[in-house]
């Protein structure tokens, strides 16, 4: 369709034990396409995946870059392990760039075919550099080695129509339609600052475009500034051993027993094969973490409507493969076929919508007041569409509504919308016009951070309690768990490098519930060892259902069932079974450190990685307001008596909520300096130059970073 | 639909049929290679292949698997991507692999073995009832 204004030929280089060698660079400024080699230095300190991206992003920014700089970069890379398809989960992309919402490094990662296609194509790792002058898009194709950059104003906006025009395109016919992936957002992306990236599958049986999403920091938007509307890759030819393991047959034994575990435990379990992540929305309810309200309280009576059972019965198709990446039996990617539109621009249309997952349940659904699974749905269906982050969105218009709640801001403020906790046309209107990019809508998507300056600027509101409930740290809003009774999951938030997301630890089950961590150490030994462990799927290209979203019948006999022993070895020796290294458990972790670290010393870097920059809003710790006092007075009483020693009798109910805080925050004090011990950082947060050295990452560029603040 | 079946009280155990099909297929004498496996017990003989269920025809995780017009479960060679997902999901655990191989195998009802089993304990029944 577009004008092709650069056409470019390369040899695609051949992947050994997992690696092409090559990354790809594009500057969009002047249309400049280049090679990079992969050196033997990367591999060994940063392994692949996020590693690779950090370490180019790294070289590409200065202290002074912001996310619209022509300099920012988007990097993409799928590390070692992604696209081998015996084992499931090995199709995970990851991205990193600097952040419109926290201004340092955000990472994210996503499946759908892109990544495992690229690196077939020849390319480790992907840089996207500088700003088109006019909307382009850019079509790799990996078996003619071709890259083109074409013109592409012309083409439509929302994802969901967009990629499918484009996989056509692409495609020769049906049956090479799952040979084409594609990259790109939406409307909702130029207007907000958590824009997010859909990454495109084709699925064979449903004949339609599905997608995974980049979803965290931004990243739509980044994409949406630099002018590019659309990644394309195509390859055809997947096959087995396109990532030439070292050992074919230990992949093979390693992948056929996971898939057989699913087969054989996955119903009696998680049944993430029926419903996926949103399996535990009852559960989270039960257990007061369902965050509902603004995280106001952990979960409501209404909660059933949206209940596992509802989902899988009235909304989402059964029995079909719905993997993001061939050879995932986890199967986790749902969707809601043939899906009645009623608002907005598709209104009348069916679609499918993929999801709803945990996040969009609990966040669109229960976090908003919304009870409505109909309702979530479409929500989730424009979010996708529209390039929003359902994440971001959903904690961002549940502060609004608290906001609008609490008397802070008023309807006229927000043009007129009625933000009550429950109105879910509202916030599909709130949806619609951050796409439009009018009236409430041109600020509501910029995030919680530069939300609560506006409505204490402009509209007057109280800035120390939008303080206390906005939920966001470093900028990125909270993913969605209520946490206030689990302090160690209070510092996997909060703590976290790149913002609250809960991929760095998700320790609430082993702290609150089965108490396994009861001293600061032991909660600093899982903050560290959790956020190190997972790192390590970003690295390799791997997601991270699979290690614990199902577990060996014998899991709980092991001493350590949480970390799930015998997935843990899987991994180590399919890590070696296609690199050729012999690696153990604990280079494992080696490996994930450097880079965790290296993150962090970016974060410092580009000024947000000290101590003032991980404390979280006090609703994260402890309850805000005199209803969420008295929502469980019981057992808030009952702490004052039995750690503080205090007379719940003799005290009003003022007194009792300041109490309470005071002990909260001192005991997070106190976890932070636990943490920052164990991580090797100083007690500001900073890691220390002895700790850099004794993981090999003593790098001069690293301790001219630190030295300054040690 | 086709489907091949067993007459223990005939089987003796010679293997002949496995060793036909892998000969018919992968040209060895490895059973290892064979659709059909003959599994002693106490003198008498099980074969274990595919039911034609078609349990696995969903699950394929690239849409490979299908049933042909004779109601034979195949795989489609050029859409596999070897991911060894059906193998672990048969429930009979009659869907096989081979690590020089890209793509597995299981019985599609051919009848070489038939042919070649010399106490005519293996026989394809052809049903007008067609599954999935
Ligand atoms: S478990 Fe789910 S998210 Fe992870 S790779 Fe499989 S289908 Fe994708
Ligand atoms: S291979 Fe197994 S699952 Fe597939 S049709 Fe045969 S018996 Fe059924
Ligand atoms: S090995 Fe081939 S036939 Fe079996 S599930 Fe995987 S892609 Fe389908």
């Amino acid at each position: 369709m577009g004008t092709i204004i650069k056409d470019y030929s390369y040899t695609p280089a051949k992947i050994k034990r997992g690696y092409s060698g090559k990354s790809l660079y594009i500057n969009l400024s002047d249309l400049r396409i280049e090679q990079k080699e992969i050196t033997e230095f990367m591999k060994e300190k940063f392994t692949g995946g996020k590693g690779f991206d950090l370490w180019y992003l790294w070289h590409a920014v200065t202290p002074e870059t912001r996310w619209d700089s022509p300099e920012n970069e988007i990097v993409m890379s799928v590390g070692p392990l992604g696209g081998i398809t015996q084992y499931a989960g090995t199709g995970k992309t990851l991205l990193c760039s600097i952040s419109p919402l926290t201004d340092i490094p955000i990472d994210s990662n996503v499946g759908g075919y892109f990544g495992p296609l690229l690196k077939f194509s020849g390319w480790d790792a992907f840089e996207l550099q500088g700003k088109s002058e006019k909307e382009i898009l850019i079509f790799i194709d990996g078996n003619n080695g071709r890259i083109q950059i074409e013109e592409a104003e012309e083409y439509p906006e929302d994802t969901h129509l967009l990629a499918e025009e484009l996989t056509k395109k692409y495609a020769e016919n049906e049956d090479d339609m799952v040979n084409v992936s594609v990259v790109c957002s939406g409307s909702g992306a130029k207007h907000s600052y958590m824009g997010m990236l859909n990454f495109s599958f084709y699925d064979p049986r449903r004949k339609v475009c599905r997608f995974k999403q980049a979803a965290r920091g931004g990243l739509g938007t980044i994409l949406h500034d630099k002018k590019v509307k659309a990644l394309v890759v195509k390859y055809r030819g997947v096959k087995p051993n396109l990532n030439d393991a070292a050992d074919i047959s230990t992949i093979n034994k390693v992948g056929v027993k996971y898939h057989k575990e699913v087969h054989d435990l996955d119903h009696k379990q998680n049944k993430m094969r029926q419903i996926g992540t949103a399996n535990t929305i009852m559960i989270m309810s039960q257990y007061d973490l369902l965050p509902t309200r603004n995280f106001q309280t952990g979960g409501d009576p209404e909660a059933v409507k949206i209940s596992p059972e509802v989902f899988i019965n009235e909304w989402l198709t059964q029995g079909l493969h719905d993997g993001c990446w061939y050879g995932c039996t986890m199967s986790c990617a749902k969707c809601a076929d043939h899906f009645l539109i009623t608002t907005g621009p598709y209104a009348g249309q069916r679609v499918t919508v993929d999801g709803p997952e945990y996040e969009c349940a609990a966040g669109l659904g229960a976090n908003l007041g919304v009870f409505d699974p109909q309702a979530i749905l479409e929500e989730n269906f424009y979010c996708d569409t529209y390039g929003i982050d359902l994440i971001s969105f959903a904690t961002c218009t549940a502060f609004i509504m608290e906001c609008y709640q609490r008397g802070q801001i008023t309807r006229e403020q927000m043009g007129g919308l009625d933000l009550r906790f429950g109105n879910s046309q509202a916030v599909l209107e709130l949806m619609h016009q951050i796409s439009r990019g009018e009236g409430f809508g041109r600020i509501a998507g910029l995030g919680i951070r530069k939300l609560k300056k506006i409505f204490v600027e402009e509209f007057g509101a109280d800035p120390k309690l939008l303080q206390d409930i906005g939920m966001e740290v470093k900028g990125l809003e909270y993913s969605e768990y209520a946490h206030k009774e689990s302090l160690a999951q209070q510092g996997g938030f909060a703590m976290a490098t790149k913002g609250p997301q809960h991929d760095e630890a998700w320790l609430i089950f082993m702290d609150m519930v089965n108490k396994q961590i009861p001293t600061f150490e032991d909660k600093a030994n899982a903050l560290y060892y959790f956020p190190m462990f997972r790192t390590w799927f970003g690295l390799v290209g791997l997601c991270k259902l699979p290690w614990n979203d199902l577990v060996p019948a014998d899991n709980y006999k092991t001493d350590s069932p949480a970390k799930v022993p015998e997935h843990v070895q899987n991994y180590v020796d399919i890590f070696n079974a296609v690199t050729g290294k012999h690696i153990d458990k604990e280079e494992l972790i080696l490996q994930s450190e450097r880079v965790y670290q290296f993150q962090r010393v970016f974060s410092v870097r580009m000024g947000k990685g000290e101590r003032k920059d991980d404390y979280p809003p006090y609703r994260s710790l402890g309850p805000v307001s005199r209803e969420e006092y008295l929502s469980r007075q019981e057992l808030y009483d009952k702490q004052l008596r039995e750690l503080q020693k205090l007379d719940p009798e003799t005290m009003d109910l003022d007194e009792k909520i300041a109490a309470t805080r005071r002990y909260r925050e001192d005991q997070y004090e106190q976890l932070m300096d636990a943490v920052y011990r164990r991580r090797g950082w100083t007690e500001n947060g900073i890691p220390t130059p002895e700790r850099l050295k004794a993981i090999g990452m003593d790098l001069p560029e690293l301790l001219e970073v630190i030295e300054p603040k040690l | 639909m086709k489907v091949l079946t067993h007459k223990q009280e005939l089987c003796t155990g010679c293997l002949e049929c496995e060793l036909a099909c892998s000969r018919a297929y992968f040209k060895t004498d490895d059973r290892n290679y064979s659709a059909i496996r003959i599994i002693e017990n106490n003198k008498t003989y099980h074969a274990n292949m595919c039911t034609q269920c078609g349990e696995c025809i969903n699950m394929c995780t690239a849409n490979a698997i299908y049933r042909d017009r004779n109601g034979v479960v195949r795989i489609d060679k050029k859409k596999c991507v070897g991911c060894l997902g059906c193998v672990g999901f048969c429930t009979e655990l009659v869907m096989f692999y081979a690590d020089d191989l890209e793509v597995p195998f299981k019985c599609i009802a051919c009848d070489i073995c038939s042919k070649a089993c010399p106490e005519g304990a293996l026989e394809i029944l052809v049903s007008r009832v067609k599954e999935n």
